[in-house]
């Protein structure tokens, strides 16, 4: 019997000794590739800076190398959907503008859309100006927020001061208009909750006055600094295939070259009368991300502008009482709350007006069976509301088509590869919301 | 889809003179649509015809409601729908944007899948909708044809606990991985807890009295 395959051995005063040399693994080993020494696996979140919130990336890496990215989502999941089923559609609004907490005003236009369409109404023509206006304010905020964070991410934390300067301008406005800074479930089905006071107009047009001068200074400190464009240019290419067959939608894919933007292509809330151009950029990389949500901050200015002088006096609800919100919302020092004008009508002079409110509060409308799907153009891309109902007073299914959820699969197409650095770059410019897309 | 209460919590004949029982606006259960459909959804029903040998066996019905086509396709023959849609010259529906799924809990085959599908060079829409039972939650993925839809039918699995064969890695995606039972499904309570405010207690949104 041969002894090849086995260990030597030899006896001793304390029994059997064996010598364990490892049979031929010196020389697999010696054969081995050096960088397989450095495969390590880096768990990157759920809680990390540059991962926009609660998102957990799992990267196989060969030294600085990716190998394989996969990614782990879920963290904030709320059931929002799930919960929407138990409430009136009106209450509807206040679940959705809380999923991409950075684009609240599109949550419940999409929303609020998709219930009109079911309900077979038309909002007013203000109601659809203040819409237009409040989208546009709200994209550039989100834009700002996409700019300064991942300015920060990137080593130029001055950015971010800026970008959350100017954020926090328009935030005022909304507080001003909405009551609220966030979640303001402003827009609801039937037109909006409360008229744009004077006061904001003049702060909209103050802030149409400086912000294309803080745009160029943006571009000052950016477009051609020498790290900025280290760290972007070249890097994360996604193509115009690529993008179609994972699902990219947004300014991810008009950076590859292709121009489809819903408010041109599909328009809804009036867009086909506005004046605006659609930015693209052929590269598809990060840097040509960069430049179009740049672009297109600008061309919200130009709509906002518009939309302010075309901004006509009328209702912003619809008239029909069985729908309108019954109350006369007005501006209090604690928030948005009934007016007491109103609440002074119901309580003395209209019984009929107090059924009418307390009806439609607690019951709420009913909204004819059926099904649809509204998209709109978000400011990350795509974002459809797939709304059901049986007849009832509240939604049967609510989906949203959210783009963070969509767009973050193509984050291991962007990743392999390349380098771990590259990663960080790549994710943050597809400007993922982890509230949306866990919702 | 059928059900429609009246009254304020089920109760018929309350002598409710608010008129919000007049509120339930009647119209017809989305019924099959019958050709001609007019418009382009004509082009598109006969460029699918011509372009799917298995047409007749694979459509169930054809709606057409507020303005949007649905197909509703056998289960089976869904990635091949997809697949025609997808590459036909005349259709080209390049982009799915969304997959999600509709508990119909009162149906016999409950569990839906919804496709949202855009053709970018037509700029159309098109709806296709699968149903499939609770006890056999079986079709296939369409994951080979649209990349994008690996997250959204893993969502779908995970919320409706509906399978698709030929998924990559159909695992839960939102809820953790030890989680119980499918959460949107109808059957499935809210699992709210309830609140004492100013010593009363105000029972959970899912178990409060509600209007029907």
């Amino acid at each position: 019997m041969s002894n090849a395959g086995y260990a030597q051995e030899r006896e001793t005063t304390e029994g059997k000794v064996f010598t364990v040399t490892g049979g031929d693994w010196d020389s697999i080993v010696s054969g081995v590739d050096p960088l397989h020494d450095e495969r390590i696996v880096v768990n990157m979140g759920p809680q990390h800076p540059s991962t926009h919130g609660v998102l957990r990336l799992v990267l196989e890496m060969e030294g600085e190398t990716v190998t394989e990215a996969r990614l782990v989502v879920g963290y904030l999941h709320t059931g929002i959907e799930k919960n929407m089923e138990y409430r009136t559609w009106t209450q509807g609004s206040t679940f959705v503008t809380r999923m991409d907490y950075l684009a609240p005003i599109f949550n419940e236009t999409a929303y609020s859309l998709a219930v009109e369409k079911l309900l077979g109404i038309e909002v007013t023509e203000r109601a659809n100006t203040i819409r237009v206006l409040m989208m546009e304010l709200n994209r550039i905020s989100s834009h700002l927020v996409w700019l300064a964070t991942t300015g920060m991410e990137l080593g130029a934390l001055s950015m971010m001061i800026y970008g959350f300067r100017e954020r926090e301008f328009i935030l005022d406005i909304f507080e001003m208009i909405t009551g609220l800074r966030m979640n303001m479930a402003y827009v609801r089905p039937g037109g909006v909750a409360q008229d744009v006071p004077d006061t904001a107009i003049t702060k909209i047009r103050e802030f149409l006055d400086f912000m294309p001068k803080r745009i160029k200074e943006y571009e000052d400190l950016l477009s051609g600094q020498p790290i900025w464009t280290a760290r972007t240019k070249g890097v994360a290419v996604l193509d115009v295939t690529g993008c179609v067959a994972l699902g990219v939608t947004g300014p991810v894919l008009r950076s590859s070259g292709l121009g489809w933007d819903l408010r041109k292509t599909m328009p809804y809330c009036g867009y086909e009368t506005y004046d605006f151009d659609v930015p693209t950029q052929p590269e598809g990389d990060v840097f040509a991300r960069y430049l179009v949500r740049i672009a297109e901050m600008r061309e919200s200015l130009k709509i906002i502008e518009q939309a302010l002088d075309r901004l006509k006096p009328g209702p912003i609800m619809v008239e029909d009482r069985k729908i309108a919100w019954p109350a006369q919302l007005a501006l209090g020092n604690d928030g948005l709350g009934n007016s007491l004008e109103h609440v002074a009508h119901i309580m003395g002079q209209s019984m009929e007006s107090l059924i009418h409110h307390f009806k439609l509060v607690t019951e709420g409308f009913r909204v004819p069976a059926g099904q649809v799907y509204v998209p709109i153009e978000g400011p990350r891309g795509e974002l459809g509301a797939h709304v059901i109902s049986d007849g009832g007073t509240r939604p049967f299914r609510v989906h949203m088509r959210e783009p963070s959820f969509v767009n973050l699969q193509a984050i291991p197409a962007m990743a392999e590869g390349g380098l771990l650095a590259d990663v960080i770059a790549g994710g943050a410019s597809l400007d993922p919301v982890m509230g949306g897309c866990d919702r | 889809m059928t059900t429609q209460g009246e009254g304020l919590f089920g109760v018929t004949g309350s002598g409710d003179t608010s008129g919000f029982g007049g509120l339930v606006r009647k119209r017809p259960v989305q019924l099959d649509a019958q050709r001609p459909y007019g418009g382009w959804y004509d082009e598109v029903v006969d460029a699918l015809e011509e372009a799917y040998p298995g047409f007749s066996d694979a459509i169930e019905r054809v709606v057409i409601d507020r303005g949007e086509l649905t197909l509703h396709i056998v289960p089976a023959k869904i990635a091949e729908v997809c697949q025609i849609l997808r590459d036909d010259m005349s259709l080209r529906y390049e982009l799915c944007s969304s997959v999600s799924g509709v508990d119909y809990i009162a149906e016999e085959r409950r569990l839906h899948v919804v496709y949202h599908l855009t053709s970018m060079t037509y700029r159309r829409r098109i709806r296709l909708e699968c149903a499939v039972t609770a006890a056999d939650p079986h079709l296939p993925s369409v994951t080979a044809v649209y990349p994008t839809a690996d997250w959204q039918e893993r969502e779908t699995y995970d919320m409706f606990g509906v399978i698709f064969d030929g998924h990559p890695n159909l695992t839960r995606i939102l809820m953790p991985d030890d989680w119980d039972g499918f959460p949107q499904r109808k059957d499935y309570p809210l699992g709210g807890v309830p609140v004492e405010y100013k010593g009363a207690e105000i029972p959970p949104p899912d178990s409060r009295r509600a209007y029907r």
